[in-house]
């Protein structure tokens, strides 16, 4: 039988969604017999491949960077979900959406009690002007909120996908 | 005057009802759940969240049940494809309005207004959110005022006028300007009508009234109580 592939992204977000992700601990081995994992902040992938069956992704969409990643998961992913409440909702990177970008980056590095910090410009990607859900830019199949989701709530997320059926939430998940 | 009594049809079933009880009245005597916000049992009901709204025969609009009296012969559906999703907008669109950020919130896991999301099977809000710039109020000795999370159902407003008396809360502006004010417009630690008892942020189905020193998911609230002394002391007679 031919393995689903799988995949998982880390945009703005703290990384718990892929905690709860682990800590579905053996449950990985029923999805591994089913799926590979072709790409992730869990595996050593670089770019992301074409073809992908299911990707889920942690996270806000806050900086450039962000956007054109989403923006080519999306062309090469046949199921999008969105995990986890930065994701869906903007969460806690969604906190600096009232002040502007700027102010912001001035705030963080340069009125410190030295003063001699400067904005950081090169090599790190450009902050949109706020920080939103996947929704905003892309179509996402599914949204499993949570802050983080249950690893349960993710595994049988998974399961149902790899089962050919499409998960039904309703009342099981909450935001936060 | 003897009390008239109704018969009336709630989801089919035939329900005794006393004239100028609301449909929620009713339907709760009756053992039927209507989903509620902005109500508080013993205060007096405003219809500001439309969570109640409910199907009633001979018209096609949707009527708040804890405003809405009950009329004899009247049939009432509390639940529906089409109520569920106008509940579903009215949530969302609580939710659009400040920032709600659940997981850094006081009263995560114990919010109405998130429990409420997760009843209706919200799992993502479908309207642009507003992000609004809000003030959080910690001038109280011992309470905080967070408008980011205040949904201005007024329970906090009436409770304080109805139960305690002293009527500190009030809504100021119309519309996505209004917001919850203090004596006239005063920092909570300054307005002198405040009792400090605490009522409003027991009502309070948010984190937008919390105790001072509370971290995420800390803030354990009982309105059970307040319920109670509204009852005993008929606040709505």
């Amino acid at each position: 039988m031919k393995k689903v592939r799988l995949a998982t992204v880390w945009l703005d977000g703290c990384s718990g969604c892929h905690m709860s992700l682990l800590d579905i601990d053996a449950g990985i081995l029923a999805v591994a017999q089913q799926a590979d994992i072709v790409y992730g902040p869990l595996v050593d992938a670089q770019e992301f491949p074409e073809n992908v069956d299911i990707t889920l992704v942690e996270g806000a969409v806050s900086s450039q960077d962000d956007l054109s990643k989403i923006q080519k998961i999306r062309s090469r992913t046949r199921v999008l979900v969105a995990l986890g409440d930065c994701a869906v909702t903007g969460n806690v990177p969604a906190m600096r959406n009232s002040i502007p970008v700027s102010r912001l980056l001035q705030r963080v590095y340069t009125d410190g009690p030295t003063g001699k910090l400067t904005i950081p410009s090169d090599g790190v990607p450009q902050l949109l002007k706020q920080a939103c859900p996947l929704h905003d830019y892309v179509k996402v199949d599914l949204h499993l909120p949570g802050c983080p989701p249950s690893s349960q709530a993710i595994l049988g997320v998974i399961k149902d996908f790899l089962a050919g059926k499409k998960p039904e939430l309703g009342s099981k998940v909450k935001f936060g | 005057m003897p009390v008239k009594e109704f018969s009336i049809r709630i989801d089919g079933e035939l329900v005794k009802a006393t004239e100028g009880q609301t449909i929620l009245e009713a339907a709760r005597a009756a053992g039927k759940y209507i989903p509620t916000l902005c109500y508080l049992e013993g205060l007096s009901a405003v219809g500001a969240c439309r969570l109640c709204i409910v199907q009633a025969s001979g018209t096609d609009r949707l009527l708040p049940a804890c405003t809405t009296p009950v009329q004899d012969g009247m049939s009432v559906t509390t639940n529906s494809p089409r109520l569920t999703e106008y509940r579903r907008i009215a949530v969302e669109l609580l939710l659009v309005e400040r920032n709600h950020i659940c997981s850094v919130c006081v009263s995560n896991g114990r919010c109405e207004l998130q429990a409420m999301a997760q009843s209706l099977g919200v799992t993502h809000v479908r309207y642009p959110y507003n992000y609004p710039s809000l003030p959080v109020d910690m001038s109280h000795e011992r309470f905080v005022l967070d408008h980011n999370r205040c949904i201005l159902c007024t329970r906090c407003v009436r409770v304080c006028a109805e139960v305690e008396g002293a009527h500190v809360w009030d809504i100021t502006s119309r519309g996505i300007q209004a917001r919850l004010v203090s004596d006239l417009n005063q920092p909570w630690g300054e307005a002198r009508s405040c009792t400090s008892c605490g009522k409003c942020v027991q009502a309070c189905p948010t984190g937008a009234l919390a105790e001072k020193g509370r971290s995420v998911e800390e803030m354990l609230k009982r309105n059970d109580n307040i319920s109670a002394l509204a009852t005993q002391r008929g606040v709505l007679a």
